[in-house]
């Protein structure tokens, strides 16, 4: 089966095609567009207008690619929530036509499982992970339980991407801030306190975002405060990751989303799993960012379990929770 | 000094060991090398202080807690009595119904003193829970602190609801026990407090 899958929930539209062999999810092609706001954040309109722009073009790059024709596609599926209400409906609108044109069947998936499938589907010896996704808007730690994919703990104010953007920004770098703060924190020596906030299973961000930029402004060096920044959230989320593990007794632990691609960040998750006899898997980073590929293999498994979707119930969520999804394609 | 371990959780292990002749149990933080020395040692060394406060203050207000005997915060070592007891877990599902109602209210009982004196648990499950000359004891205020707040106190009555719920589901009835003794116990309105459980299931994020 060839699938057809359309990302846009926030800053990136992106086309993927795979196809599915002997269960596991092979990328015939991944192309990816980032909206980049010339000022201050993501304007919602604004990056609609740049998916509208530019979705027909992918598609037509993705097929390409992929050395397909449409004719192949089995089915079409798109990005149903969680993200921001005009860029979810882009995408969704542009998969509706491509559905009613090519009269292929469609399928809304959710993107935060999208983001642990396709972990599932492209590493082998990946089955059963916690996967701890980490991006500009959400930061989970998500495992399969009892017939869901479920939140074991979450940022509960801003996800953790946003948390570097927003520092990123204050002090002059231009989005996406994670590389470049990760480039400078290499040149950090000197530890910087700064709040360390887990409750529970649960972490927040705020509150050192704040100190953070206080530190900026009292004239603290710049490597320090990004060194120190990485170092004590990073820390946070491989904590909590830690807890889910032993909480579900998974020995396996897998990193999505955009800031999955920082390298100091892997390397703490890494030696936490191999202190714990745990295997770390992370995916290639056109994976590992928001994309079609993973949203086009979700569509794969959850059409081949049996669940349909007409025209008029391919709607979009954009509060779509990750543990709202009856995951009826895993024992 | 020997030890052994008998139990290995993500962020400490606990470890039966002889201190000044006595036979006792140690929580022993671990440390992380995916962490900075600095990060570290704050975390180890707050965290065992602030479960050590919150388990003497506990036991100051009437609520059966293991002796601490030592406090090492550098090394992030709890020292403590060794109750020869029997886990709630492991015995409640094998009671009377009669006995187990008994049992269940004096749980009930216990977290309403500490609640009494805004002392949150953090994990009241079963398994922290040890049975022991007829007394319910307290173990591993780990996740635990102090709130004053009806919304803390009912998350920390939900955390045991659910652990009811999955480990002794044939006897659900349970629960109600436990919620009979802690408004026998109560200061204030354990109403407001048993709503806000109602409530906190309703916003169901994990269900």
């Amino acid at each position: 089966m060839i699938c057809l899958g359309i990302e846009g929930t926030a800053h990136t539209i992106s086309v993927g095609v795979v196809k599915e062999v002997k269960k596991k999810c092979r990328v015939l092609s991944n192309v990816i567009k980032i909206y980049r706001p010339k000022q201050g954040g993501i304007h919602p309109r604004e990056a609609a207008n740049h998916h509208a722009e530019f979705v027909a073009e992918l598609i037509r790059e993705s097929t390409n690619k992929a050395n397909i024709d449409f004719n192949d596609i089995d089915l079409i599926s798109f990005s149903k929530g969680p993200g921001l209400g005009p860029c979810l409906r882009t995408a969704a609108t542009a998969a509706r036509a491509l559905s009613l044109t090519l009269n292929k069947p469609i399928m809304g998936v959710n993107h935060c499982v999208a983001h642990l499938e396709i972990g599932r589907g492209t590493i082998d010896n990946c089955k059963d992970p916690v996967l701890l996704y980490t991006s500009g808007a959400n930061t989970q730690v998500i495992a399969f339980a009892e017939g869901r994919y479920r939140v074991f703990g979450e940022t509960l104010d801003i996800g953790i991407g946003n948390c570097l953007d927003k520092f990123g920004r204050t002090v002059g770098l231009d989005f996406p801030c994670g590389p470049k703060i990760e480039e400078l924190a290499k040149n950090g020596k000197n530890y910087l306190e700064l709040p360390y906030s887990i409750k529970g299973m649960d972490i927040a961000f705020s509150g050192l975002l704040t100190a953070a930029e206080q530190y900026y402004n009292c004239g603290k060096k710049l490597e320090d405060i990004c060194y120190s920044i990485q170092e004590t959230t990073f820390a946070a989320l491989t904590e909590v990751t830690e807890r889910a593990m032993a909480h579900t007794e998974k020995y396996e632990v897998l990193l999505g989303g955009g800031v999955a691609a920082n390298k100091r960040l892997q390397d703490m998750v890494n030696t936490m799993a191999s202190e714990r006899g745990a295997r770390f898997f992370v995916p290639s980073k056109d994976l590992c960012v928001d994309n079609g590929a993973m949203i086009a293999w979700l569509g794969v498994l959850m059409y081949n379990s049996g669940i349909r979707m007409d025209i008029g119930e391919s709607t979009i969520d954009q509060r779509f929770r990750t543990d709202m999804v009856d995951v009826s394609w895993r024992d | 000094m020997t030890k052994r371990v008998i139990y290995k959780g993500a962020e400490a292990e606990i470890c039966l060991a002889r201190y000044m002749g006595h036979e006792v149990v140690q929580k022993r933080r671990i440390r992380k090398s995916y962490r900075i020395k600095n990060i570290d040692s704050r975390l180890i060394s707050y965290r065992t202080k602030e479960e050590a406060k919150l388990m003497s203050q506990a036991r100051l207000y009437g609520v059966s807690i293991p002796i601490i005997y030592d406090v090492d915060l550098e090394n992030g070592i709890i020292t403590m009595e060794y109750l020869r007891g029997k886990r709630v877990k492991d015995i409640l599902n094998n009671l009377s119904e009669e006995e187990r109602k008994r049992i269940c209210k004096k749980i009930g009982e216990s977290i309403a003193r500490f609640h009494n004196n805004d002392i949150i648990h953090g994990d009241i499950t079963t398994s922290n829970m040890i049975l022991l000359d007829d007394r319910i004891h307290f173990i591993d205020f780990g996740l635990g602190e102090k709130s004053g707040e009806i919304e803390t106190k009912g998350v920390d009555l939900h955390v045991l609801m659910e652990a009811i719920e999955s480990t002794h589901s044939k006897y659900s009835n349970c629960f109600k026990y436990v919620l009979d003794g802690y408004k026998k116990e109560l200061k204030g309105d354990a109403n407001k407090v048993i709503k806000k459980i109602d409530e906190i299931v309703k916003r169901g994020r994990y269900r």
